[in-house]
């Protein structure tokens, strides 16, 4: 009897044993170690060579690393300082250049007197995204706007700005903080007002031109109101627009004209061509990702349309764009608009090249949402015509909401493919980072010869900008998965 | 009394033209159809006016008269004397030929890395994430400029390469050295390569228009007549396995149709490689290769090779785990289980991705603008439209000649695409 054998059986233990650790090899690093880097012979030759890469790298660029040389005049000054350090033959970074030139990656030629704009517009830039990027969410909101607070109470008296013009930012960003607080649905009026601003702030010129321009939606609303009693929504519609484009054309330069010699108030008007460096790059980028987008849903929907000519001229306009090079394209916009407008019109060439980078990435877009559009089962538009629902409301509630949700990680990189194409401009003659500038301090006698370093430089940046939106989507994507898988 | 699917008859009003759905879309289309022809109409007589002002004409003439520049890099014969219609194809090939060499490393490279970062090896698997993440996100003029710099300003100068007298007796090795068995020099003016010669070459046939080099067609006759032939080979021994079910042996047959006859022919025609060699303060012999090309070429094909790894990656990953299972349990090998199960599924996933891919790098290789090489845009939408004015002929044809590579280059990937698309039935 099993039972019995413990007491009338000597030899068999009576105890359980303790538990041994197991062996050395199937535990802690070891264990690991054996089953991620070899457990193969293939996977051993390859840990072996990613090692010896590894090492390569290190072995090369860290010695340059450590000898960097962050104060000297020019590259001769900086070797050196590094022969005189390191000895002979040693290689070493001269972030001098940087130290010396930051501006101009930042800035281009923007006066220094007035960098204090540029940097409250970057502020009051994330400060207007916060409310789209986290719709909602106080305590993400707090977060990003009292970063702002502090990147704006910082920088902006590093940059020696104008007593009233910090007094009001700091005024307007704690007002924000403030509101985030108590109706965050709210900051969105910010954002809408925001491209009013950052449009004074960057160009400047009269205070006048950009609240003149905003009353034409004012006037848009209210000739939509008044009217749509009377003659229906769409026929008000259209009058809006109307109204808002007469508005624009015959009204605006009068008025704005007018109230400037009544009260003139504005600041320090800057050309376009001395705009440069991220600053450039981030203009265009933005303006470009923020019009793009609805562009692009638009010519998605023409593209699904049912109507033969909306969709044949959607698919041309799309096929067209995606066949040609985006550099063809900033020619036409520097060489060929002068041939497509009237005579003697001539337009600013950062906003004919905003024009073309959008409809660059509208038609990219517009793939990207038809794939998602596709992707929808076809249940959903019945379900939503079943509802008795228009064609606007079921897009609006039904199909967009899921069709941009599937399409938001080829959104964003399309977004980020547009962000890294801003560079293309230096072609059209504009100072982007990449090319532009870095070109301007190679032809310095003082720097020349020098490229690893303000390739790292404008490389790092875009990295950092590229990388955070792509994560971003990743976040995005994790907070609207609604499945459950 | 009335159905309530009567429609009521006689009664149309205006209003219905909007509020109907039954002529809505029509009223929405004629709207869009008219503005789009006011659209229209609007830049043709802008673009007239404009013309008349500045009293030029609309007209491709230009390109038949003499271009008198020159091109770096040819592959058909040029000169300065050619016109600018020659020109124009020499920068075609130029722009075809870096697309060409582009998409070929690229799908090596980015398979390889879309692979190795899949591995179970976690350094490995690291690496390639860091590979791909930095070359994703980082602009690809970047990556031209950065490359075309390194080659130009960091390589030995020629005469670096040189072995005096003294160094010879002092046992001192020179400056630089030539590499892959002394064949290929790096200089900062250029990489030379070997360049195949023929004593016996079979000449160029003068067709008036344009000259055909006959040695290069022939070899290409050859070629594609081996391939033909091998494939016919292939065909009977399957047709033989299913009739009488053995497979005849065609290895060495293979390998004969195959490579004998190119090597009869090359061997018949003199083919030698001629090496580079220093003469005086330059390389002479062989081929120079600019550094705007490799600088292009080496460039496109890094940054495109990070995302058709995503591709692949996610080609693979999309692949079920319960395939390679079922595999395995029918008892496929695994490198079987690879090419029978797993990759004809993930080609699927993978191809219409890497299509626009093909099509970005095409596109991408415009950028040559940025280290002067002369491509397409280099040589029509550059030279040729600075020197003769004609902005607008030249934009409109540049542009409608990318169209037209980008429309060729997914017609054939789409043909590829379908025949290897799921057969719904």
């Amino acid at each position: 009897m099993s039972e019995t054998h413990a007491q009338t059986v000597s030899f068999v233990r009576d105890t359980m044993l303790p538990p041994t650790p197991p062996p050395m090899g199937e535990r802690g690093a070891v264990k690991w170690m054996r089953e991620n880097l070899f457990s193969t012979p293939l996977n051993v030759a390859l840990t072996l060579l990613g090692l010896l890469s590894i090492y390569a790298l290190i072995s090369a660029a860290l010695p340059w690393w450590l000898n960097s040389v962050w104060v000297a005049e020019s590259l001769s000054e900086c070797r050196e300082i590094v022969a005189a350090s390191a000895g002979e033959g040693a290689t070493g970074a001269c972030w001098a250049m940087i130290r010396e030139r930051w501006h101009q990656f930042l800035f281009g030629f923007y006066p220094p007197a007035e960098w204090w704009r540029p940097i409250l517009a970057l502020g009051l830039l994330l400060a207007a995204l916060a409310p789209v990027l986290f719709a909602g969410q106080k305590r993400n909101l707090t977060v990003v706007l009292g970063a702002v607070a502090i990147y704006l109470l910082v920088t902006l008296s590093l940059a020696a700005t104008p007593g009233t013009a910090f007094g009001l930012a700091m005024v307007l960003i704690l007002g924000m903080l403030g509101l985030a607080q108590v109706q965050p649905g709210k900051l969105l009026w910010f954002t809408v007002l925001y491209p009013a601003l950052c449009f004074w702030l960057l160009w400047g010129g009269s205070i006048w031109s950009p609240i003149v321009a905003m009353a034409g939606f004012g006037v848009l609303y209210a000739v939509f109101r008044l009217a749509s009693p009377f003659i229906g929504l769409a026929p008000a519609a259209g009058a809006g627009v109307v109204a808002a484009v007469l508005w624009w054309l015959y009204i605006d330069i009068p008025v704005v004209n007018a109230l400037q010699i009544a009260m003139p108030f504005g600041l320090q008007s800057i050309n376009s061509d001395q705009f440069g460096g991220f600053l450039l790059a981030i203009v265009i980028g933005v303006t470009g990702i923020t019009f793009s987008l609805p562009i692009g849903i638009l010519l998605a929907l023409g593209r699904q349309s049912d109507m033969l000519i909306v969709k044949t001229l959607s698919v041309g306009f799309i096929e067209f764009v995606r066949g040609v090079p985006l550099i063809t394209l900033l020619f036409t916009a520097s060489l060929l608009l002068q041939y497509f407008l009237p005579p003697g019109t001539n337009f600013d060439i950062i906003l004919r090249v905003i024009i073309l980078v959008t409809f660059f990435a509208a038609a990219y877009l517009a793939e990207v949402i038809r794939g998602g559009l596709a992707a929808l089962p076809r249940g959903q538009y019945e379900a939503a015509d079943a509802l008795g629902l228009d064609y606007w409301r079921a897009q609006r509630l039904i199909i967009l909401p899921q069709a941009l949700k599937v399409s938001i990680p080829a959104i964003v990189s399309t977004f980020i493919g547009l962000f890294k194409d801003t560079t293309l401009v230096a072609f059209v003659g504009l100072m982007d980072p990449l090319k532009g500038v870095t070109q301007i301090v190679r032809a310095d006698i003082d720097w020349k010869g020098i490229y690893w370093e303000p390739y790292i430089f404008v490389g790092a940046i875009f990295f950092i900008i590229c990388f955070g939106m792509s994560r971003y989507s990743m976040y995005l994507e994790q907070k609207l998965k609604t499945d459950h898988r | 009394m009335a159905m309530a699917t009567d429609v009521p008859k006689d009664s149309f009003r205006l209003s219905m033209l909007i509020y109907d759905t039954r002529y809505r879309s029509y009223t929405i289309q004629i709207v869009v159809l008219v503005l789009f022809a006011m659209a229209v109409a609007w830049l043709l007589n802008n673009t007239a006016q404009n013309l008349a002002a500045r009293g030029k004409e609309f007209d491709f003439t230009f390109l038949w008269q003499r271009a008198g520049y020159d091109i770096g890099q040819q592959l058909i014969p040029y000169t300065n004397d050619s016109n600018h219609f020659r020109a124009l194809l020499v920068g075609l090939l130029n722009t075809l030929a870096v697309a060409f060499w582009g998409c070929i490393f690229a799908t090596i490279l980015g398979v390889t890395i879309g692979v190795l970062r899949l591995s179970r090896n976690w350094l490995i698997g690291r690496l390639m994430t860091v590979y791909v993440e930095l070359f994703r996100n980082i602009p690809l003029l970047l990556w031209i400029l950065l490359t075309y710099v390194i080659l130009s300003e960091t390589t030995p100068q020629p005469r670096d390469f040189r072995v005096t007298d003294e160094m010879a007796a002092a046992g001192e090795a020179p400056a630089a050295s030539m590499m892959i068995f002394d064949t290929v020099a790096v200089t900062n003016r250029g990489t030379n390569i070997p360049a195949p010669l023929f004593e016996r070459g079979l000449g160029t046939l003068d067709l008036g228009f344009m000259s055909l080099n006959l040695t290069f067609w022939a070899i290409l006759a050859v070629v594609v007549g081996s391939i033909w032939a091998n494939r016919r080979l292939l065909a009977a021994a399957r047709a033989q396995q299913e009739a009488t079910g053995d497979r005849p042996v065609t290895w060495w047959k293979s390998i004969l149709i195959l490579f004998a006859p190119v090597i009869v022919m090359l061997v018949a025609m003199g083919f030698h490689l001629e090496i580079p060699e220093l003469r005086g303060f330059n390389f002479a012999g062989g081929i120079l290769v600019a550094h705007s090309f490799t600088a292009l070429t080496v460039a496109l094909s890094l940054y495109t090779a990070a995302f058709i790894a995503e591709i692949v990656r996610a080609g693979i990953l999309a692949i079920s785990r319960g395939q390679s299972e079922a595999a395995f349990a029918l008892g496929l090998r695994p490198n079987r289980t690879m090419n029978l199960i797993i990759l004809p599924q993930a080609l699927r996933v993978i191809i219409p991705p890497l299509i626009s891919q093909y099509l970005n790098l095409t596109k991408n290789t415009s950028l040559g603008i940025a280290v002067s090489y002369l491509d397409l845009r280099g040589t029509l939408g550059g030279i040729t439209l600075n020197q003769t004015g004609r902005e607008l002929e030249c934009m409109l044809l540049m542009m409608l000649i990318y169209l037209t590579i980008s429309l060729i280059i997914s017609a054939v990937m789409n043909m590829y695409n379908k025949s290897v698309q799921l057969k719904a039935r």
